[in-house]
């Protein structure tokens, strides 16, 4: 491996934003199952909705709580009056289903034609009597794993407000709990609290099961996690409000994170995110410091699942990696492949929100110190082309990019990893550091059971044209 | 504004860009967001493409909302030409571009005056026409461009000589098209069983240059009726080129096929070779002999069909060639027959008439399902959708049209069309009656075993207490693999000496046996 890191500070370059990605409009996907009783309204064309069709494959077929209000040419040239039509479809929906909050997700076609979601949302609300929220999740502003935040961000508003003074707690704490009783808030009381610690909200949307563990592992550092946002129901918003910590669980959430400081008067913790063992022991520790508590036992748990990475961190080490980039978890990722060995050449990134990811980028560099390894590239809006042509110069021995370019570049033999599956994937907390090896490795797995074949090349040339 | 889950045709721009990519060495630019080059992905998984598809999007965002996107549209098209010297490139619009409503026709004359590619600007409105109609478009307006070209260049009109010996254009092969490959594969065959000589295929393989010999052919075979026809028809008008429209899908019909092109090569021959040619003995060989639909039409198997009720839907050509083969070839009650290409509905009664009893025409899934669950037959030939739409009401599918997914790229030969198409499709239509027989059956006698398995834990002795957050965990994990973690946890506390199921400890047993 190469003995001496050459820059001491992180660079950041700046392509053509000419790069695959999935449109942000694809967060309604794992949206609408993790609040399981919303509907997601995609106002957009047919071209929305093929993508949410094709990218969503089977799940279309199982009634899912999501579907397209297609504008047609009509609605284009404003023929139709937008707010009739959204309220003849969100009736309609409200009669199928009784859905506790319907999410309009604007697009591109909303954005240019202009059409005022945000206007419309809060008359409509009212004669309807369904919560509506707006979020603008569009391919012209964001990429991908940003639609969640777009969405986030908008539910943050409709958090419950927190009430922070704890020595009223008594008359006038329970007066609010008369009155709030009434509302669908669940945890509005954390005065109950193992330590008096403040309240402490976690935002990002993980599957129930991984967010209990990341709630349990604080737990352990008597650290009480008072809601998530989003919680599995849109009735059970956390409350949010002065004196709240709120802290990220991924890394493409920095709109969430200002509008929660910033609208919400909350207090973010910056932390590294907990993708990788490395990486949830900092998160861990920066909540503890926040909270003035020693963590206890951390770094045994951290060796012990390092131990148990054993086999896996065997195939990887030593070996390089190349992330074209396409859903903001890459810096992340990287750090955490580092750390298991492997050397990193490019992390190619839609958007670089240096301010949220901070610690992430902090961590990331004491990584490579601490590896004795060179600082990665980070590569914002990459140009797909160009990085084609450093991956054919480079030669990595695995490429992490999307389903666009996964088997060409197979069939020049360069091993790939299709990157959307670290997002369905559950690879947060020390409990499931495994399954991101578990990805990462599967296609070096793979080459080790062909290896004897001589098949890695498989693109036609020249000589090849005779046997056609 | 309309309310839509799922949608049979895709939008303009994949028509556009599927006719593009086909053709070698063709790359197109869509002027498009971000993320709306999902027809990279559809291509390289379903088709599993080997090479990079030759679609890149010139990106649309704010700036481009600000300041218009001409400058960097054309410095895209410029780039590409640099880059992988295409012979044409395509700029297509997309929905999103319809609405920007720019010069795009300004860009292509700009960017084609100093790059050595073609640029053309597809000329399909978004709000107006799918994919299928798209493609139509789109594969004229390229055929038509180079024509026009190469008759420009010489100056007079002239028209090719033909072949010496009969030959035909196939038009309409395409990637991502339902089985096209295989179908391809076929009618290859069959041409060359009949003498008769490919000249040009296109889109999928061909290459621009080429083109120009386009009319050196006898006639113009054009197998799906979505899209060719306007090709064919250009071709007709602007060179006197007879065309084959009849799709060989079934035993009659492609016995009908073959009759309209011996008709159009003996419009040639006696000028060219002096002989007429007859296909009849062949026809008759290949029904009775190399088919086996004819003799299994006439087989016990096939009897137990007659009369049983199918609901057909698709596009129009599998669609109306499926409702014939069931109701003419095989004895099959077609209850239903049904298409999604609205804007060929006329076409379609006409060709089902008869032969079914009633009609569908919607690009609703909700009233394809409804119709299903209303007449029950005992088996649904359909696309994706109507597969799935079987699933849930338990009647088993046949999936004979786009959409489709990756199972209906299949890498072994499955050609729905020609004599080998005969016993493709009849396996597809006796697998699907006898699968759903065999389940009907199966539940009359009570199913394969009568035994009921009593437990599949290890253990069945569990002195395990699970506590009521364990077991709220326990229910979240999906059905399908909650046993094996509760067994796999039952054993951890076991080898823990623990005997009450926390979730600690759940998680716990999940990082101990994953190691």
């Amino acid at each position: 491996m190469l003995s001496s890191p050459t820059s001491e500070t992180l660079t950041f370059e700046c392509e053509t934003g000419n790069y695959h990605t999935f449109c942000p409009i694809s967060c309604v996907a794992w949206l609408y199952q993790k609040i399981e009783d919303s509907f997601f309204l995609v106002v957009g064309t047919k071209t929305c909705g093929y993508f949410l069709q094709n990218a969503l494959g089977v799940m279309i077929f199982a009634e899912p709580r999501y579907a397209m209000a297609e504008l047609e040419e009509g609605d284009i040239s404003a023929q139709l009056n937008d707010y009739q039509e959204l309220k003849r479809l969100c009736l309609q929906i409200k009669k199928d289903r009784n859905p506790s909050v319907i999410v309009w997700i604007g697009t591109c076609t909303t954005e240019i034609i202009k059409m005022d979601l945000e206007g419309m949302a809060p008359r409509l609300e009212a004669e309807i009597q369904i919560p509506i929220v707006v979020a603008r999740a569009n391919g012209l502003d964001y990429a991908f794993t940003q639609g969640e935040d777009t969405v986030l961000a908008a539910m943050a508003h409709r958090c419950p407000v927190h009430y922070a003074a704890e020595n009223e707690q008594g008359e006038h704490g329970q007066a609010l709990e008369g009155l709030l009783s009434a509302l669908p808030t669940t945890e509005h009381t954390h005065s109950t609290l193992l330590n008096t610690q403040a309240p402490l909200v976690l935002f990002g949307s993980l599957p129930s099961t991984v967010a209990s563990q990341l709630s349990l592992e604080l737990k352990r550092q008597s650290i009480q996690v008072s809601g998530w946002l989003p919680a599995q129901r849109y009735t059970e918003l956390p409350s949010v409000g002065e004196g709240v910590y709120v802290c990220g669980i991924n890394p493409f959430l920095s709109r969430t994170a200002t509008t929660l400081m910033r609208r919400r008067k909350c207090k973010l913790i910056g932390a590294p995110f907990p993708i990788g063992p490395d990486g949830t022991r900092a998160w861990v520790e920066k909540i503890c410091s926040v909270f003035g508590i020693e963590p206890q036992g951390l770094e045994e748990r951290e060796a012990q699942v390092w131990a148990s990475l054993k086999d896996y961190l065997d195939i990887v080490r030593g070996k390089s990696v190349f992330f074209m980039g396409d859903n903001l978890l890459e810096v992340s990722l990287a750090r955490f492949l580092i750390r298991c060995g492997m050397l990193v050449y490019e992390i190619g990134i839609p958007y670089m929100d240096k301010r949220y990811q901070a610690a992430e980028l902090a961590l990331l560099q004491k990584t490579c110190q601490d590896m004795n390894v060179p600082l990665p590239r980070i590569v914002e809006k990459p140009d797909n082309y160009s990085q084609v042509q450093r991956m054919r110069e480079l030669q990595p021995d695995l490429a992490i990019t999307g389903m666009a370019h996964a088997n060409p570049l197979e069939a020049r033999g360069i091993s790939t990893k299709w990157s959307v599956e670290f997002t369905f994937a559950q690879i947060h907390g020390f409990t499931n550091a495994r399954d991101i090896l578990e990805l990462v490795t599967r296609p070096l797995r793979r080459n080790n059971s062909l290896e004897s074949l001589g098949w890695a090349g498989l693109v036609k040339n020249k000589t090849d044209q005779s046997y056609t | 504004m309309k309310l839509a889950y799922w949608m049979y045709a895709g939008p303009a721009h994949i028509g556009t860009l599927r006719v593009a990519s086909s053709f070698k060495n063709v790359h197109a630019i869509m002027h498009a967001p971000l993320g709306d080059d999902y027809f990279n992905v559809m291509r390289s998984m379903l088709e599993r493409e080997r090479d990079f598809t030759p679609v890149t999007a010139s990106i649309v965002d704010r700036h481009v909302l600000a300041r218009g996107s001409q400058e960097k549209v054309v410095e895209n098209i410029a780039r590409k030409d640099k880059e992988e010297r295409p012979d044409l490139i395509v700029l297509t619009p997309t929905c999103t571009s319809s609405i920007l409503q720019e010069d795009l026709q300004n860009f292509v004359n700009r960017a084609s005056t100093d790059s050595y590619s073609d640029v053309i600007l597809a000329d399909v409105n978004h709000y107006r026409v799918n994919e299928l109609q798209a493609a139509d478009r789109t594969l004229e307006q390229i055929v038509r461009y180079y024509l026009e070209k190469e008759q420009a260049e010489r100056f007079t009109f002239v028209s090719e000589p033909l072949s010496k010996i009969p030959s035909v254009n196939i038009i309409g092969m395409f990637t991502l098209g339902f089985h096209n490959q295989h179908d391809c594969r076929e009618l290859k065959r069959l041409f060359q069983d009949l003498g008769i000589q490919v000249n040009e295929v296109i889109p999928e393989g061909g290459c621009v240059e080429h083109l120009r010999n386009l009319p050196k052919a006898w006639f113009n075979f054009v197998p799906y009726r979505e899209v060719g026809l306007m090709t064919a028809m250009y071709l007709e008008r602007e060179y006197g080129m007879p065309y084959v429209a009849t799709t060989p899908m079934g035993v009659v019909a492609t016995a009908e096929c073959i009759r309209e092109m011996q008709a159009c090569i003996n419009l040639f021959a006696p000028a060219i070779n002096e002989t007429l040619v007859n296909y009849e003995p062949y026809i008759d060989y290949q029904t009775r002999f190399v088919s086996q639909a004819a003799w299994f039409s006439r087989s016990i198997d096939c009897q137990n069909l007659t009369g049983k009720r199918a609901v057909v839907f698709g596009d129009t050509t599998h669609a109306a060639a499926m409702t014939k083969i069931l109701a003419r070839e095989m004895g099959v009650q077609v209850v239903c027959a049904g298409t999604y290409c609205k804007h060929d509905a006329d076409w379609f009664k006409e060709q089902v008439h008869g032969y079914c009893d009633e009609v569908l025409v919607t690009d609703d899934h909700t009233e394809v399902g409804d119709m299903i669950a209303r007449v029950e037959p005992a088996a649904i030939f359909g696309t994706q959708m109507e597969r799935h739409i079987g699933k849930r009401l338990d009647i088993p599918c046949g999936v004979i049209s786009a959409p489709v997914h990756i199972q209906n790229f299949p890498l072994g030969y499955r050609p729905f069309l020609g004599y080998e198409g005969t016993n493709q499709i009849a396996d597809l239509v006796y697998n699907s009656f006898t699968l759903g027989m065999e389940d009907h059956l199966l539940e009359i006698f009570g199913g394969h075993d009568t035994k009921e398995v009593i437990t599949k834990s290890l253990s069945t002795d569990s002195d395990l207490a699970w506590d009521v957050d364990s077991q709220l965990e326990l229910n979240k994990i999906p059905g399908f693999v909650r046993g094996k973690i509760k067994r796999n946890t039952e054993k951890y506390a076991r080898q823990k000496q623990v005997d009450k199921i926390t979730v600690e400890i759940m998680y716990a047993a999940k990082e101990a046996l994953s190691a």
